[in-house]
């Protein structure tokens, strides 16, 4: 294939990463941003939200979209209350102490896994699109289902960045954010808010999944990779930078499709990582972070 | 850190050495083997709990040590055809240099952003291994010959795959380690590390380079969990890279605060903890990480500062 | 530890250690009751013990669970027809969650804890590696259903056998003059880029030049990999046959948007069916499979000349005419690979009456009588079909299948000979002190 194409091809491929990318790692920004915790078992949240997915679609018979609908938008619902009933039993017990609550999500992350298996079982499952238009480029076919991601997750992200930026529950999530005692004497449930956060974090990480679902089946050890990504993706963008956040998981995603047209696969993974890797040794607070806090 | 006499401490120490050595002669087969594994792998969180516990920097890339180590000594066995000593000091100096490199980066870091920074140097890691399968074997690993793991000491022969002579050499390492950490802990520069942890502004303004003492402290952790891996590498005969991924990253920090951040022998009682409830559940059923989940929940509910941290928070105020 | 009869079915979950595949000698129901199985492990002290080392977490899990079921299945055909020297079996379950490190502890509490007779039934070539040097310091013979060509290559140590399934070196090179004579001359390789994927990269094209075709290009795919669109513009435009052997939870993602690059106007292609073991062929996305060719060790379809003794494989383990399980037509085999658990159990069973072996102080004498071994005929022991064994690298040979993916289903369409898979041996276990 000509090299104008195969770039073409491959930013294509980075846009989608990028999409979903952006979407889990939001969620662990919200988290990890408001709350200070760093939650390890964000990547399982993403894993329920494919699983339900599979459980779901399966469970309703009919056109493959109308399953991927009703996927879409009880899969993070149930995401969510599974994380609000975590935060409440557990994490708020420990006061969101940093550490304990890594030991504490390390051991959420297993008990997800665990169910999930037995209930689940190993397999990896296809959840059908709910639509399979192949665009017919002429140098290549390509997936309409994967550029409809793009839409479905930029249209997500403003949806947030509204929320976020103009309306109360925002101001308040970001007042908690930028100092919760304050919050806290002006009257703001800081409890609260925290619960909200933890459980939409959850959501959006399983929205993420329920969009991917149909290009890469849900597996139970499917976390792992979306958690790491994020982990960077927040700390590339900058912690509390929503901006920034989209940015650093376009950068990646971009960056991992175009790298790999030039090198060997997993010679182009080593020069990725190492790279970003170096953005963040060079720039500690992030692309559009603010000085440490 | 508080300014009781050494001796309490220190007797404390050789007790807990003198107690794993009596139980080497009592212990059934299977609790020996396993305990010289334990021994061998709480050295690797003894020095991850040298830079999180004491200097307060949360890495999530220690797995890279560790696997220099165990890469370093199984590699020059395999492919040089190094005896013993000279393969465990090789690994020990990879360990240490990669730590120095390391250090001099991701130092320009602090929190979460050196978190990050270590866990993807750990993957570049973890990635050079598997793209250089040709002499590191892969995702598959490799085995370290049994033939070639034997220390010849003068006229005796050591044989490290006879379990005397791995858990006496596993106790041995662990036993080191330990009265050297201990020693750092409770010297001078110990107390620097404990400062920058709590304070590193007001540290820098005493007067002291905070920089370079988080280096050293960098390198001593990292040629500790090298030893570690070079001590596993030779003592169990494998290589593989799985030991380099990010779960044998997440494994230390999770020891560590079982048993006790910034405690001494806390991370021997996380490792042991968390191997034995793993060994004991598994036998009840197969959907034991269910079980060690909410061990882990429970514990850190009711131990919010790991076992140790929290005994000596309500109890032992001189545990070092 | 299934997704249908996983946690409330206390046949699975009670006894998952101490596996109630003790035949009629112990009764499954004795077992149960945790009172009981101090009681029913005394009264099976005269049992010969099989520590099998499971993959039931991780990423293995999806195989662990079958090799399970094909091991109850031949274990309960062993004890109904009497045992191993006239005593009963007993199979220990351990996990080893998919993991080397792990699979060494487990080898070692075989050896000392549960010392069991010989450990069995290791699938991944990781752990399988990681796990040898712990079987060769306990002296503990060690039998794995694994296709890796680890134990043929000799780096291991005199303790570990594969007796029960082909390694893939030998796959290999059976397949060559097939996919030259039907698919086309020009090849190219898309594997992952780690050891499996090397054996594939390393054997093909030396074993097509041969047969005069050629490998034209080598794709390598990193482990770590979720989508692999951005991989096929490197495919060049005269490739006649695209040669996959993708593994792990991606792999139908990969066949998908090979589908979607290509649609109908595609090359041949040709894979091995690991990529899609314990996945339905008929799964969404994969239609555009029609028409390709799969390597099979044994059939996941029942096939029309099917010999009795398959039938009778099949039923036993309890999997229908798809290959999937009796009742659950959802829950998919991995039909290619787990029949290598019934034949291992069936060789030690040989290995352990010619050896007359009557405890762990007999097992170098069950080495050497396992080495001994040089044919096993097709039939009930060997339902996949005849093999011969090789005592110095401590492998076997057998025919291997390649089927077509027709009409929803896999039909096999040749069938190789045992001689076009042999290769030179590339050392001698046998000259090892034991």
């Amino acid at each position: 294939m000509a090299f104008g194409p195969h770039l073409l091809l491959a930013a294509l491929e980075g846009l989608v990463t990028s999409a979903v990318l952006a979407l889990t790692a939001l969620g662990l920004s919200l988290v990890f941003g408001v709350m200070r915790v760093v939650n390890v078992a964000h990547g399982e949240f993403f894993m329920l939200g494919a699983v339900l997915a599979w459980a779901i679609s399966t469970a309703i018979s009919g056109h493959p979209a109308l399953g991927f609908l009703a996927a879409l938008v009880l899969a993070p619902l149930i995401v969510g209350a599974i994380a609000l009933v975590a935060e409440r039993l557990v994490l708020r017990r420990l006061n969101y102490n940093p550490e304990a609550t890594i030991v504490a999500t390390i051991g959420m992350l297993y008990i997800i896994q665990q169910l999930a298996l037995t209930f689940y079982g190993p397999g990896a499952r296809p959840v059908e699109p709910p639509f399979s238009y192949r665009i017919l480029l002429p140098w290549f076919g390509y997936s309409g289902y994967k550029l409809s991601i793009i839409a479905a997750s930029a249209f997500l992200l403003l949806a947030t960045w509204f929320v976020l930026t103009r309306t109360k529950i925002g101001l308040i999530m970001r007042a908690t954010q930028y100092d919760s005692e304050t919050a806290q004497a002006f009257g703001i449930p800081v409890d609260r808010v925290y619960a909200g956060v933890f459980a939409l974090g959850a959501m959006l990480a399983a929205v993420a999944a329920v969009l991917i679902v149909p290009i890469s089946q849900a597996h139970y050890l499917m976390g792992q990779d979306p958690l790491l990504l994020s982990f960077i993706v927040v700390i590339i963008g900058g912690l509390g930078s929503l901006r920034g956040t989209l940015v650093a998981a376009v950068l990646i995603g971009l960056s991992d499709g175009i790298i790999s047209v030039f090198f060997s696969p997993t010679l182009a993974k080593i020069i990725a990582t190492l790279l970003v890797a170096m953005v963040l040794v060079f720039r500690p607070q992030g692309l559009f972070g603010t000085a440490s806090r | 850190m508080k300014d009781a006499s050494p001796a309490k401490p220190y007797a404390l120490h050789l007790g807990v050495i003198i107690l794993l050595f009596a139980l080497s002669f009592v212990l059934p087969d299977y609790h020996h083997g396993l305990l010289a594994r334990i021994m061998v792998l709480a050295v690797f969180a003894m020095g991850y709990n040298m830079l999180f516990g004491y200097v307060g920097l949360l890495s999530l890339g220690h797995a890279m040590f560790f696997s220099a180590g165990l890469y370093g000594a199984g590699l020059a066995v395999i492919h040089l055809g190094w005896s013993v000593p000279a393969a465990f000091a090789a690994g020990i100096l990879c360990g240490a240099l990669l730590a120095l490199v390391i250090g001099v980066l991701a130092l320009r870091t602090s929190g979460v952003a050196f978190m990050i920074v270590t866990m993807m140097f750990a993957q570049v890691f973890y990635l050079v291994i598997l793209y250089f399968a040709s002499w590191t074997g892969g995702d598959q690993g490799m085995v370290v010959p049994q033939p070639a793991r034997v220390l010849v000491l003068g006229s005796t022969s050591l044989d490290l795959t006879s379990p005397t002579v791995r858990y006496t050499s596993a106790l041995a390492l662990f036993s080191i380690v330990l009265l050297i950490t201990l020693a750092i802990v409770r010297s001078r520069y110990g107390r620097v590390l404990v400062a920058i942890r709590e304070n590193e502004e007001r540290t820098k303004m005493l007067g002291y380079d905070t920089f370079s003492n988080k280096l050293v402290a960098v390198v001593v952790s990292g040629t500790i969990c090298a030893t570690s891996g070079a001590a596993y590498a030779l003592l169990f005969g494998y290589v593989g890279s799985s030991f380099a991924s990010v779960q044998y990253s997440i494994l230390p920090l999770l020891w560590v605060l079982l048993g006790g951040a910034a405690t001494t022998l806390g991370p021997l009682i996380g490792t042991l903890f968390m191997y034995y409830v793993v060994d004991i559940t598994s036998g009840f059923t197969s959907a034991y990480l269910l079980i060690v989940g909410i061990a882990l929940i429970l514990l850190v509910l009711f131990f919010p500062k790991g076992i140790l941290g929290s005994i000596r928070q309500r109890w032992l105020g001189w545990l070092p | 530890m299934t997704d249908k009869n996983g946690f409330f079915d206390l046949s699975k979950t009670g006894l998952s250690r101490r596996t109630a595949l003790k035949g009629l000698a112990a009764g499954a129901g004795l077992a149960v009751a945790p009172g009981f199985v101090r009681y029913s492990q005394a009264q099976s002290s005269a049992s010969l013990k099989i520590g099998f080392q499971s993959h039931r977490t991780g990423i293995g899990a999806a195989y662990g669970r079958w090799y399970e079921k094909t091991t109850a299945a031949a274990i309960k055909a062993i004890n109904d027809a009497g045992g191993i020297n006239g005593r009963p079996v007993e199979v220990i379950i351990e996990d080893d969650g998919t993991d080397p490190g792990r699979g060494a502890e487990v080898v070692g509490k075989f050896a000392t804890q549960h010392k069991t007779d010989i450990v069995f039934g290791t699938l991944f070539s990781h752990v399988v590696i990681g796990s040898a040097p712990a079987a060769g310091e306990a002296k503990m013979p060690y039998f794995v259903v694994s296709e890796g060509h680890h134990v043929a290559s000799t780096k291991l140590n005199r303790y570990v056998f594969q007796p029960g399934i082909t390694d893939v070196k030998s796959q290999i090179q059976a397949m060559a003059p097939w996919i030259a004579a039907n698919a086309g001359k020009k090849v190219t390789q898309i594997f992952p880029d780690f050891a499996f994927g090397y054996d594939h990269r390393d054997y093909l094209p030396p074993a097509l030049k041969a047969q005069g075709a050629e490998v034209i290009a080598q794709i390598a795919i990193p482990p770590t990999e979720s989508s692999f669109t951005k991989y096929f513009p490197q495919i060049p435009a005269e490739t006649e046959v695209i040669y996959h052997v993708m593994v792990g939870p991606a792999v139908l993602t990969f066949v998908k948007e090979l589908g979607e690059f290509y649609g109908s106007n595609r090359p041949q292609l040709f894979g091995f069916i690991d990529s899609l073991e314990a996945t339905d062929i008929n799964s969404p996305g994969l239609e555009f499979l029609d028409g390709s060719h799969f390597w099979e060790g044994s059939p996941r379809y029942a096939q029309p000349d099917d010999s009795a003794a398959q039938q009778a494989y099949r039923a036993a383990v309890g999997i229908d005419d798809n290959g999937a399980a009796v009742g659950d037509p959802k829950d998919v085999s991995t039909a290619a690979h787990m029949f290598g658990c019934w034949e291992t159990l069936y060789v030690v069973k040989k290995a352990m009456e010619d050896a007359g072996y009557k405890g762990p102080e007999d097992r170098a004498k069950l080495v050497e009588a396992t080495e001994a071994l040089t044919e096993f005929a097709e039939g009930p022991e060997h339902p996949q079909g005849p093999k011969t064994f090789n005592g110095k690298i401590h492998q076997c040979f057998g025919i291997q299948n390649i089927s077509k993916v027709e009409g929803g289903k896999l039909k096999v369409v040749h069938k190789t000979k045992i001689e076009d898979g042999l290769y030179e041996p590339e050392g001698d276990y046998t000259t090892q002190a034991l």
